[in-house]
């Protein structure tokens, strides 16, 4: 069983999520975590795992050998990235922009480019009692995440149950973070962004036909709109945390809030017990 | 012409909320909102929108299933685990993993795949009573929502330069992959709004120094900083250690859900502890600018 944890707007309480979640049910059953928020990874501040293993995650780029190169621009041509140019007699690879797809070097006729493994981030896995963590990070200055979420994914240790930490927003890295999943939690709060960004969250995964299920966050502080929306549009509210000082402090020190407050570990196994109901 | 960036690297620390304030208090300005993925600034704005563009980021492959002879070398070359086999041996091509290479339809010995341009998002340019305001909405789980944070500032700058205005305020979208370079390129200065909590520092850490690698400077804004005294502390040692101005401290304070839910830019929603260390911060920022602008 696979449950990512997403949300569109990001402080809604994802990691928050995710760890008590994974920490609740690791007392009782083999779950793993993952966090695929790579561009901002979190979930490790909570968890404290010891980590054992650390590996470089690499891209295949090209590079090009100009003895054999003639130059024909047939790479470029071919590049759905402008991530190669022929200019004259020089090529020049723009790395950041390449998506690994290997078309130039599959497509050109002078066999003239191999691929090379740029870094693009680390793997790195542990674990913290019982817990097994995996998170990968994103080097600085690298804007591509996908391809390093899937690096995480692989991780993957199907005899357990998994928890992934799935990055905001609802564009490509949400979906690679996300799909695959047998359910899908959504953490929102109740202001006008939290439902905003929840509607558009409901979309993607609805798109990926992963069955879903909220948890409000913070309510008492804005409206009840988000209620309403979930009622309208037949959603299962799984729970809501209420707005509470106690938390955000625990939250603050990277103390996770089954830890703070042990009565929330009942209630989280309880949504895990509702969700193996729903997701078969 | 000068470009200010609100960025966060962790999401939910109220970039939105400060944007929104910036528009009420700046004078001769272009709003922009760069987080096309899960725009929210309009929310506060109520734009009137006078121009809609369509925005085609990339392409997608489709294939004729009465072309197709399950040849399957498509299958090999993809990276991206986009085809599949179905079960009368053609292939099928998932639509949501397909990155938009073609070099499936490069290889296709029988031309069966054809790479589609298609409409990933739209943008917009519109009219609020704080001035231009470019937007975006890019579609549910499309890829290239760095291209379309350039396109929308591309536009930006054209109204800025056309319209005499001197400053483009740009709300930023969480993370340091791809949107967030495509809104700090180029822009003056980065805001960093933390929080004081572990992740809000970490986060922060790692988006000043994505700023940092693309030689754009940094001012920091610690939010809610009385949620936790020795954390903001923390943070303001790191960022003087880094030589990054913190500008702003902003108190907690349930009024800001409660702007939220009214639709109003907190500065016109009351007077309050927040709104003041706002339009404190507003000067320290304007002043950050002008010296920046004298040469020594």
């Amino acid at each position: 069983m696979i449950i990512s944890v997403a949300s569109g707007k990001g402080g809604t309480g994802k990691t928050t999520v995710a760890v008590s979640l994974a920490l609740s049910l690791a007392r009782k059953r083999p779950v793993q975590i993952l966090d695929c928020d790579v561009e901002e990874p979190n979930a490790h501040l909570f968890i404290k795992p010891s980590i054992d293993k650390t590996l470089p995650v690499f891209i295949p780029v090209p590079e090009v050998d100009e003895a054999k190169c003639t130059f024909c621009g047939k790479c470029a041509e071919v590049c759905a990235y402008n991530a190669i140019a022929v200019i004259k007699n020089t090529v020049l690879v723009f790395s950041e922009l390449c998506h690994g797809c290997g078309g130039c070097s599959l497509l050109c006729p002078e066999k003239a480019i191999k691929e090379v493994g740029k870094k693009i981030g680390v793997l790195e896995s542990g674990a913290a009692g019982h817990l097994q963590f995996v998170h990968g990070k994103l080097d600085i200055g690298q804007p591509m995440s996908p391809p390093l979420i899937r690096a995480v994914k692989k991780s993957i240790n199907t005899k357990r149950t998994v928890i992934i930490d799935v990055p905001p927003g609802t564009s490509c890295p949400v979906i690679e973070a996300t799909k695959g999943s047998d359910f899908c939690l959504l953490v929102t709060e109740p202001t006008p962004f939290g439902l905003h960004d929840l509607r558009l969250a409901v979309e993607t995964v609805r798109q990926l036909k992963i069955p879903l299920g909220v948890i409000i966050n913070r309510t008492g502080l804005g409206d009840r709109d988000v209620e309403a929306y979930c009622q309208k549009e037949n959603i299962l509210i799984l729970m809501t945390i209420p707005f509470d000082r106690e938390i955000a402090a625990a939250y603050s020190e990277g103390i996770p809030v089954v830890e703070a407050i042990p009565a929330y570990r009942q209630e989280f196994f309880e949504i895990f017990e509702r969700i193996e109901k729903t997701a078969g | 012409m000068k470009q200010l960036v609100i960025i966060s690297g962790k999401g939910g620390t109220g970039k939105t909320v400060l944007s929104a304030c910036f528009a009420t208090l700046a004078r001769k300005k272009v709003m922009v909102d760069c987080d096309v993925d899960a725009a929210n600034l309009y929310l506060l704005l109520h734009p009137e929108i006078q121009e809609e563009h369509s925005f085609s980021g990339g392409k997608k492959a489709r294939v004729d299933p009465d072309k197709c002879t399950g040849c399957w070398n498509c299958l090999d070359v993809c990276r991206f685990s986009a085809i599949s086999q179905e079960e009368d041996g053609k292939i099928s091509i998932d639509p949501i993993s397909c990155e938009g290479c073609g070099v499936c339809s490069y290889i296709c010995p029988t031309k069966s795949i054809t790479m589609e341009k298609r409409v990933s998002g739209k943008w917009f340019v519109s009219r609020t009573k704080y001035g231009p305001f470019v937007h975006a909405r890019l579609g549910i789980g499309e890829e290239n929502s760095g291209k379309l944070v350039t396109e929308v500032r591309k536009k930006a700058r054209e109204i800025a330069e056309t319209s005499g205005l001197d400053l483009i305020i740009v709300d930023g979208p969480p993370g340091i992959g791809c949107p967030v370079i495509a809104s700090l390129s180029g822009t003056d200065m980065a805001l960093v709004v933390t929080e004081p909590t572990l992740s809000g520092s970490h986060d922060m850490e790692r988006a000043i120094q994505t700023a940092a690698h693309f030689r754009t400077k940094t001012a920091c804004c610690i939010n809610k900083f009385d949620l936790n005294f020795k954390l903001s502390r923390q943070i303001e040692d790191w960022c003087h250690k880094n030589s990054v101005p913190v500008v702003g401290k902003i108190p907690f304070n349930e009024v800001v859900p409660r702007s939220l839910v009214q639709g109003l830019p907190l500065t016109e929603f009351s007077e309050n502890s927040v709104t003041k260390e706002i339009i404190k911060m507003w000067q320290e920022l304007l002043t950050l600018f002008s010296k920046e602008a004298s040469p020594k």
